[in-house]
């Protein structure tokens, strides 16, 4: 005790003491990102104009949306998963066997079976699908943790995958699927592109508000315990492995809104949108963002779409590089980030 | 939670913790062997007994944190040959652990929070901070003089403070049965006393604490009733001052 006292005081005499934009730059890390992220998606935005920031806009919703959900698992709750591309598939697929109209392409490919469904009432059986595939995998998951988990979830990523890829029937397999329906209220279809935009903020605003409501809640600050020591807080009475599937299902289902979203918009899917490299830039963002942070994971989703954006502006990448770059800056990004920021940009927990 | 478990169980048993032939053992390390113990109602029991003789594991056996490989224990007069971690405060007991385990990236504030709120998994779902829960949380804090710290990170207090406010995280819940796993070890001289008046007040309430120590001055000036292992068996059990007078323990413990 006596002798870290006496260091901290030789540290405190031998260090100058610090110029004001030091301290400013030093003091709070987190405003900072927050200031570079805010100002540099208007910059960028208002440079490229309303088409681009349209797109961008939605892109970052549908990040944003996932990265949250992930976030509760990984951020509150401790649970490395880098399979939450498995319940993205999920909602997606859902959503395009569900309202696709591929009957056009029935002559050049095997068929499959389509029904035809609007947007709204395919949207709920995709986010409840993932939910329940979640309670299966969940319950299967229960009793990993740790880096055992981290592979059990690798495995659950590479299933999905595989069975997009090779339940053809229902999937199509590499084909993919063509013409997925755009969101229709009544007669009014949401297929403007501003329109989707504002739809898009919707749900994200509401996948927010539920996380927030989570996290807030007494069942938030035990995820965050369960995190900490699944068993000293099992010796106070909780049944940690409840609580860790409820999250886990919940997040999923999330995951599974962001998929039909997505699966909506882009119109056309495939097995490639839903590989583990997906899982993996997904959990660079979280990562990022900052975990344990709703916001931090906002900020994470319009930082990484802006940094994917932005490299195509670089005059020293060439425009077929592009795609490698953003893997090979992000990768970089996150061994500096666990080197010298292991909470990310405002997170609230170090892995 | 929120019903007395000292009313639920007003019983004319005189023990709160029995077992009987409990053993467990780590490989071929036989840490507790056919170990039967008579803990009393209402009162300090204390165990004792050199490094690796099995404490720890004894008081893990008992909260259901390591599972039973043989024997049977009685909490409360509950017999259980599986012990349920979860199910341990419902038969009226809680502990500390001996390296200090608190929830470390969380408040200090929290850490007594996430003990008092439900524990059912919708309410807790739907339950926002109650203000019952506040004024429990307040008071423990300055019960175990972690008030001004209410905002740290667990991580961030010091190790005195560290053991006392994972002290203070047993105490917020209400139980008949409190173990301390080693609660006097590495405090200053002057955070012993204050730790020592947290027990008394609970005996004087009517609970049964048990505590491990090393510090002999301790055991003979708290518990009535004293445990003594040696290489995972049970050397002698009885009150305080008979057992720490007899020849076997002072030849096999006190006297070395």
């Amino acid at each position: 005790m006596a002798i870290s006292a006496q260091t901290d005081a030789d540290a405190a005499a031998e260090a100058p003491t610090p110029g004001l934009i030091t301290r400013l730059a030093r003091g709070n890390i987190e405003l900072w990102a927050n200031l570079l992220v805010i100002t540099w998606a208007i910059v960028f935005m208002a440079w490229q104009g309303t088409g681009f920031a349209i797109t961008i806009g939605t892109v970052f919703a549908i990040w944003a949306i996932l990265a949250v959900s992930l976030n509760l698992v990984v951020g509150f709750t401790g649970l490395l998963s880098v399979g939450h591309v498995g319940f993205f598939g999920i909602g997606a697929y859902t959503m395009a066997v569900l309202t696709s109209n591929a009957s056009y392409e029935a002559a050049r490919t095997d068929a499959i079976p389509t029904y035809g469904w609007p947007f709204f009432a395919a949207l709920p059986v995709a986010v409840v699908l993932a939910g329940v595939v979640a309670v299966v995998v969940g319950v299967a998951f229960n009793r990993f943790r740790d880096d055992i988990f981290v592979l059990v979830s690798f495995g659950f990523a590479i299933i999905a995958f595989n069975t997009f890829l090779n339940l053809r029937e229902i999937t199509r397999g590499a084909f993919g699927i063509h013409e997925i329906e755009k969101p229709a209220i009544g007669g009014w279809v949401i297929d403007g592109e501003l329109e989707f935009l504002l739809f898009s903020l919707a749900l994200l605003a509401l996948v927010v508000l539920v996380s927030w409501l989570v996290v807030s809640s007494s069942f938030g600050r035990v995820l965050t315990a369960i995190r900490e020591d699944e068993e000293a807080i099992a010796v106070f009475g909780y049944r940690v492995t409840h609580y860790k599937l409820a999250i886990w299902v919940i997040s999923a289902m999330m995951a599974g809104l962001a998929g039909g979203l997505f699966a909506s918009w882009t119109s056309f899917i495939d097995p490639n949108s839903f590989i583990l490299l997906e899982s993996m830039l997904l959990v660079s963002i979280v990562i990022l963002g900052g975990l344990a942070t709703i916001w931090g994971s906002l900020l994470g989703a319009m930082a990484f779409v802006l940094m994917e954006e932005g490299m195509r502006f670089l005059p020293f990448i060439p425009p077929e590089y592009v795609g490698q770059a953003r893997q090979i800056v992000l990768g970089v990004l996150l061994v500096l980030l666990m080197l010298f920021r292991p909470q990310g940009l405002v997170g609230k927990y170090r892995l | 939670m929120t019903t007395e478990p000292a009313d639920r169980t007003e019983t004319t048993e005189d023990y709160s913790v029995e077992t009987i032939d409990v053993s467990k053992h780590f490989g071929a390390v036989r840490a507790v062997q056919e170990l039967s113990v008579s803990i009393p109602r209402r009162g300090i029991t204390s165990i004792v007994g050199p490094n690796g003789s099995g404490k720890s594991t004894f008081v893990n056996l008992l909260s259901g944190v390591l599972p039973l490989d043989g024997g049977m224990v009685i909490l409360d007069g509950v017999s259980l040959r599986v012990v349920h971690a979860h199910e341990v405060p419902d038969l009226g007991a809680t502990r500390t652990f001996q390296e200090v385990r608190l929830f470390d990236q969380i408040s200090v504030w929290d850490n007594i929070m996430v003990v008092l709120t439900s524990r059912k998994l919708l309410p807790a779902l739907l339950e926002r901070t109650k203000q019952e829960h506040r004024d429990e949380a307040e008071r423990i804090l300055k019960l175990v003089g972690m008030w001004e710290k209410r905002d740290s990170l667990a991580m961030d207090l010091s190790y005195g403070q560290r053991k006392l406010l994972e002290i203070g995280r047993a105490l917020a819940l209400n139980v008949q049965i409190y173990m301390f796993d080693e609660p006097f070890a590495g405090l200053f001289p002057q955070m012993i006393e204050p730790v020592k008046d947290l027990v008394r007040d609970l005996r004087d309430r009517g609970r049964t604490i048990i505590f491990i120590s090393h510090n002999m001055d301790i055991v003979r000036e708290l518990p009535e009733h004293l445990i003594v292992l040696d290489s995972g068996r049970l050397l002698t059990e009885g009150d305080v001052h008979e057992v720490l007078s007899r020849e076997e323990v002072i030849e096999a413990y006190l006297g070395t």
